[in-house]
């Protein structure tokens, strides 16, 4: 408790601390065929000149940034509905529309918001979804994105990742009283780059932000002790707990698909790095490898069972797996000289990683099955692959010019974006589970 | 040596162009870049009978007093080995901690930005524990010497081609922990 204190008073923390820096994202790249669809500004039905945001531009952002949509711009709207009987289709057929997206913004309550909306297929002619998404003035943006996610997930099949959110560390270099200064900070955004908050922000190095299961918790390294020591961070509450500071090097942590335990690599006295894992709860710390090489990067199996990592035991290094309760250690990556810092893709069946392409470091992708490499990005020093929890994109690090910023790349591919921050280098992205708040 | 000069030399110069200005070419090392005010500067403690001292760039071969450049070792790409150029400097180090059981000192190791971040981290510590042998070896005692990993996050140089690289994968000794 008392470190806990101690830790709190640290102030250190920011709690929440909204930041005026947000991430813009611009589509690079597209798939051949985006699916034409309108998304007609919502009416708004309560006191006010207007709903606290314009629910329909964030909607249709939302569904433009995933590549697989575009939507019509408002200026060539000819009618601008907001109930079904007010649609006639065959403006929107003339149009070339595919899709038709209309509602309404009602008040029930002082700061009791409702978005009711209709997805209509525009050939046909019939809708095909109609939904109340309940809203505050406080979490409108993300009720917006959720009814982006139900859009999505209806007309694609695949559940939408619109309300989930990416953390990110960022640094920023500042002179002042002829002192170059550090400051790094931890960053969480939604995914669209908007609504940024400061986790935390240090004069020293902060590295490996790793979600928990459940999206509530943050695990990450600090060096704010001059050392590496590893914390876990509460979202709501800011409230931070410090989990590892044994010895020598405490990094990458990562969850147990259950959440009870981490995985993390730990140099203690011998100043070599190998996995372990450590119990939440009973804090028993269990060593998984031993031996002289460089064993780090741990990333669990989906079922818990097994723990995939980076180690240099054949010289460069390559990605093994082990099993969770140690022993039965096995090769996993062979192609190339460097595949390092594995992340398992959400259906189990790939892995991404740092891969060295012809001296360029690259996203790639590992088929498990087939044990084929498949090169995604083409960045000269691309790194912290970690995927959208629906498993159709990556986000990773890239470089513009000298500075650090975020990419996504579809899992075939073809759909590519940037996402360029106003200032500081930011590097190792983690995208959220799917959150049920 | 030549080679160890010409680093030394471009370390220099990216030091001295940060103090002169805006500069997009150095960041903040921190305590790593400075000179641990209890050291050989008020001490008064210079190395004795290696008779180097003076020859490379002014400073001690060995000890708190030495120079900037005699207090970082450089490495090749992916490797924590330790070159023979290196071996004078480590002697030096290793016979002070020696003749001082009270001093101690911090090996910081580096990265350079290429590659995973967390795996940098592992060849930062390998290259201060390889680092750490040799003094060990030498004279020194375990407990005068801790050695602490910053893989790529603090760069001495930055840019990224070979010469900031080269300059970036390193080992920093740092006395008074």
């Amino acid at each position: 408790m008392r470190q806990l204190l101690t830790v709190l008073a640290a102030l250190l923390v920011l709690n929440a601390t909204p930041l005026r820096a947000e991430l813009q994202i611009q589509i690079t790249e597209g798939v051949d065929k985006a699916l034409p669809i309108a998304v007609v500004p919502f009416g708004w039905q309560g006191a006010g000149a207007a709903a606290p945001l314009d629910a329909a531009s964030v909607v249709a952002a939302d569904l433009a940034r995933s590549g697989r949509f575009e939507p019509l711009d408002r200026k060539d709207m000819l009618q601008r509905p907001t109930t079904g009987a007010d649609v006639d289709f065959g403006d929107w057929r003339t149009q070339g529309s595919e899709f038709l997206v209309i509602g309404r913004v009602l008040q029930p309550g002082p700061d009791q918001y409702e978005i009711q909306f209709q997805v209509f297929d525009v050939v046909r002619g019939e809708q095909l979804l109609g939904y109340r998404q309940p809203a505050t003035a406080a979490d409108f943006r993300r009720s917006c994105h959720r009814v982006a996610d139900l859009i999505y997930e209806k007309l694609t099949g695949i559940r939408g990742i619109f309300s989930t959110r990416i953390a990110y560390v960022t640094a920023v270099r500042s002179q002042g009283q002829g002192q170059v200064k550090s400051n790094y900070r931890l960053v969480v955004a939604d995914a669209d780059g908007q609504n940024v908050r400061v986790m935390v922000d240090s004069p020293q190095p902060i590295m490996s932000p790793a979600w928990s299961p459940d999206g509530r918790q943050i695990a990450y390294v600090s060096f704010e002790a001059n050392r590496s020591e590893i914390y876990v961070q509460d979202l709501r509450s800011g409230v931070r707990k410090r989990i590892s500071a044994r010895p020598g090097v405490n990094g990458a942590p990562a969850w147990s698909p259950d959440g009870k335990s981490l995985a993390l690599s730990l140099s203690r006295q011998d100043g070599n790095l190998d996995i372990y894992t450590l119990d939440l709860g009973t804090q028993v710390l269990t060593r998984l490898t031993s031996g002289s090489a460089i064993d780090t990067e741990p990333a669990w199996s989906l079922d818990g069972q097994q723990i995939y990592f980076t180690s240099d035991a054949a010289g460069g290094p390559q990605v093994y797996r082990i099993a969770a309760d140690g022993g039965n250690v096995q090769r996993v990556t062979f192609e190339g000289s460097y595949n390092a810092r594995p992340r398992v893709a959400p259906d189990g069946k790939q892995l991404a990683v740092v891969h060295n392409d012809r001296g360029n470091y690259r996203i790639a992708l590992i088929d498990l099955a087939r044990s084929t490499t498949e090169v995604l990005s083409d960045g000269r020093l691309d790194e912290s692959p970690s995927f959208a929890p629906n498993g159709e994109m990556l986000i990773f690090a890239t470089r513009e010019g000298a500075r650090g910023v975020l990419a996504t790349v579809s899992i075939n591919g073809r759909i590519k974006s940037r996402i360029p921050e106003l200032d500081g280098d930011v590097r190792e992205p983690a995208w959220s589970p799917f959150v049920a708040n | 040596m030549t080679n160890l000069k010409t680093l030394a030399a471009l370390l220099i110069v990216t030091l001295v162009t940060a103090c002169a200005g805006p500069s997009e070419s150095t960041v903040d090392e921190g305590a790593a870049g400075a000179v641990p005010s209890s050291g050989a500067a008020s001490s008064g403690v210079s190395e004795g009978g290696i008779g180097q001292g003076g020859a490379i760039g002014g400073g001690a071969l060995g000890g708190p007093g030495a120079s900037q450049e005699n207090r970082i070792i450089y490495f090749e790409f992916d490797r924590f080995d330790i070159k023979p150029e290196y071996n004078a400097i480590l002697q030096a180090h290793a016979r002070y901690l020696s003749a001082h059981p009270a001093s101690r000192l911090r090996l910081e190791g580096h990265a350079d930005e290429r590659g995973s971040r967390e795996y940098n981290i592992g060849l930062g510590e390998k290259r201060a524990q390889s680092v750490r042998s040799v003094l060990l070896l030498q004279g020194a005692a375990s407990d005068q010497i801790v050695t602490v990993s910053f893989g790529e996050e603090r760069p001495a140089a930055i840019g990224s081609d070979d010469e900031a690289w080269a300059l970036n994968r390193r080992v920093e000794i740092v006395y008074g922990q």
